[in-house]
């Protein structure tokens, strides 16, 4: 077994059993915190992928903003931090066969896929994979049209926020 | 190459040498240099930070006009090492009902946070930890590992005013990244790129001569980042007795006290880098990496003794106001002045260089201009609402 696989075996577990701790403690400040232990092994996952600017943006979005909300949403709405209900409801069955289902299926197509047993080539020396990606996604032949799409989504939600944070009632001016 | 000229990779190549020769494994000899590199950082940074404790209290004893620490040593240099001391063997309370994993992980996250900072800060131009190419995104996500070890302590030292506290300083860091982050992406429009080295190196004219506002905008908001003066309401002595890390004692509450000193003088240090040069200064840095590691190590210093100079001139600013300063004024100017860069530099390209220079100085200080005649304007609006008649200013 070499190094790579030792770390990707470790941060795969470490990540994984974060991810299980998430949904089965019972304090709800904990479970946002084994979140974010879990979105860190993501942006390890990334760094041994030698993608750097995804794994620094995952730091920044998921555990700087979203994991950070999560803990003010929880803090600010529930009175008790603990969860008393039941952890399932009449519908884990349905849940599990749908979640083993998406696992086959998944499986199933990446078994037909050639890149699952090839050995990725490393990057040439002078090889710049942050203004590649820059200029993938500004060039009409690249992915301008998503990126323009992403970015109008984001307007909306931003108008939306803003709407419904608005109180017309407010007369102040 | 000898040791004058590159000295990290000299003492590297030695110390591999030696692992080696000891029949050593090379990629464990390769990790255990890494791992020694970082451990002699760290500890020059812990005794650095040890420094800055004294630094920071004889300034602001001269600001307070008193005498500061004058009893152990020469000019009180050893207080520090006493105070050390006397963390070290207070007693280490956990109030009741506390998280006990969490509450002792926060200090150390806090601290963390700060040190992986020095991974990209280039000392000399052959001296750094990591060449990123994506230094300036990375110095915002371990600002964001802070965010969360203030949360953290705040929720599990289960006290209400830590709480408030951590709650107050959550809201002010997630707020002024933003403005923060838009301001450090004008250095990377100006080199074309985000490391931090990279943008040192193409600096042949200072930043803050291309762009005040921005070295403004962002010394504002790395002050709003670190949580102080003005913007202390976390600590808030008066009010919150001292924030999120009321319930610590003793080192741990040392790590939040040294992590902070320590993020002011780093954060210094990137103002430095980003805007004044980093460790250029007229070719000084050509002749030795050690001269170049004095430089960047004044200029941090210069721009933590003005962080410290508004600390403690400026009064604390009510928490309304500062988010309104923030999202009404800092962050649109932020986002302006990014697209009047962008505009001005794509369009100057090609000119001489006096001309760039000017027409970037300008274009920044008629923006600057307009954004406080539209301050200004509002602020008479909410003058008069408030006192329900007519402002006549005098004077203009």
């Amino acid at each position: 077994m070499t190094g790579e696989q030792i770390v990707f075996l470790v941060v795969a577990f470490v990540t994984l059993g974060s991810g299980f701790m998430v949904v089965t403690t019972r304090n709800l400040v904990h479970a946002a915190l084994w979140l974010v232990a879990a979105l860190f092994g993501v942006a390890v996952t990334y760094v041994t992928l030698n993608a750097n600017f995804l794994a620094v943006v995952q730091v920044v979005v998921y555990i700087g903003a979203i994991a950070i909300l999560f803990i003010f949403a929880v803090m600010l709405t529930r009175k008790d931090l603990r969860d008393q209900g039941p952890q399932m409801n009449k519908n884990w069955w349905f849940g599990a066969i749908l979640a083993a289902l998406t696992f086959g299926g998944l499986y199933f197509l990446l078994q037909g896929w050639e890149g699952m047993t090839k050995t990725a080539t490393s990057y040439p020396v002078s090889f710049d994979a942050i203004s590649e990606l820059g200029s993938v996604l500004v060039s009409p032949s690249g992915y301008v049209l998503p990126f323009e799409v992403a970015s109008v989504l984001l307007v909306a939600a931003l108008v939306g926020a803003v709407y419904v944070a608005f109180n017309p009632r407010d007369t102040r001016k | 190459m000898s040791i004058w000229n590159d000295p990290l990779k000299v003492a590297a190549k030695w110390l591999l040498g030696v692992f080696t020769g000891w029949g050593m494994p090379e990629f464990a000899a390769n990790l255990l240099v890494g791992f020694l590199g970082v451990l002699i950082l760290i500890s020059i940074l812990m005794v650095l930070d040890i420094g800055l404790v004294w630094v920071e209290r004889k300034v602001v004893a001269r600001f307070q006009d008193r005498i500061g620490p004058n009893r152990l040593g020469p000019f009180g240099l050893i207080q520090p090492f006493a105070d050390i001391i006397k963390l070290m063997v207070k007693e280490d309370t956990t109030p009741a009902g506390a998280d006990k994993v969490v509450y002792n992980l926060a200090p150390m996250l806090s601290m963390l946070s700060v040190l992986i900072l020095w991974a990209v800060v280039p000392l000399a131009p052959t001296i750094l930890g990591v060449d990123l190419n994506i230094g300036v995104l990375y110095i915002i996500a371990a600002g964001s590992i802070g965010t969360l070890s203030i949360i953290m302590a705040g929720w599990s030292s289960n006290n209400k005013f830590a709480l408030i506290g951590a709650f107050r300083q959550v809201a002010v860091m997630i707020s002024f990244e933003v403005p923060m982050l838009a301001t450090m992406l004008i250095p990377t429009i100006l080199a074309g790129s985000m490391g931090t080295s990279a943008i040192i190196e193409r600096q042949e004219i200072w930043y803050f001569l291309l762009s005040p506002l921005g070295a403004l905008i962002f010394l504002v908001a790395a002050i709003a980042e670190l949580g102080r003066a003005p913007f202390d309401l976390a600590e808030g002595e008066s009010e919150l007795v001292s924030g999120y890390n009321i319930e610590y004692s003793g080192m741990k509450f040392g790590m939040f006290y040294a992590g902070e000193l320590l993020h002011a003088f780093t954060f210094g240090g990137f103002w430095a880098i980003l805007f004044f040069g980093g460790y250029r200064f007229f070719g000084l840095e050509q002749v030795s990496p050690f001269l170049a590691i004095a430089v960047i190590l004044f200029k941090a210093f210069i721009g933590y003794w003005l962080i410290m100079w508004v600390r403690y001139t400026l009064l604390r600013i009510r928490i309304d106001h500062m988010l309104a300063f923030n999202w009404k004024f800092l962050t649109p100017l932020a986002f302006t002045l990014i697209i009047v860069t962008a505009l001005m530099n794509a369009l100057l390209a090609g000119t001489p260089a006096w001309f760039y220079v000017t027409g970037m100085f300008l274009s920044n200080v008629l923006v600057a201009w307009v954004a406080l005649e539209i301050a200004r304007s509002y602020s008479r609006r909410e003058r008069e609402r408030v006192e329900g008649r007519k402002v006549v200013e005098v004077g203009h």
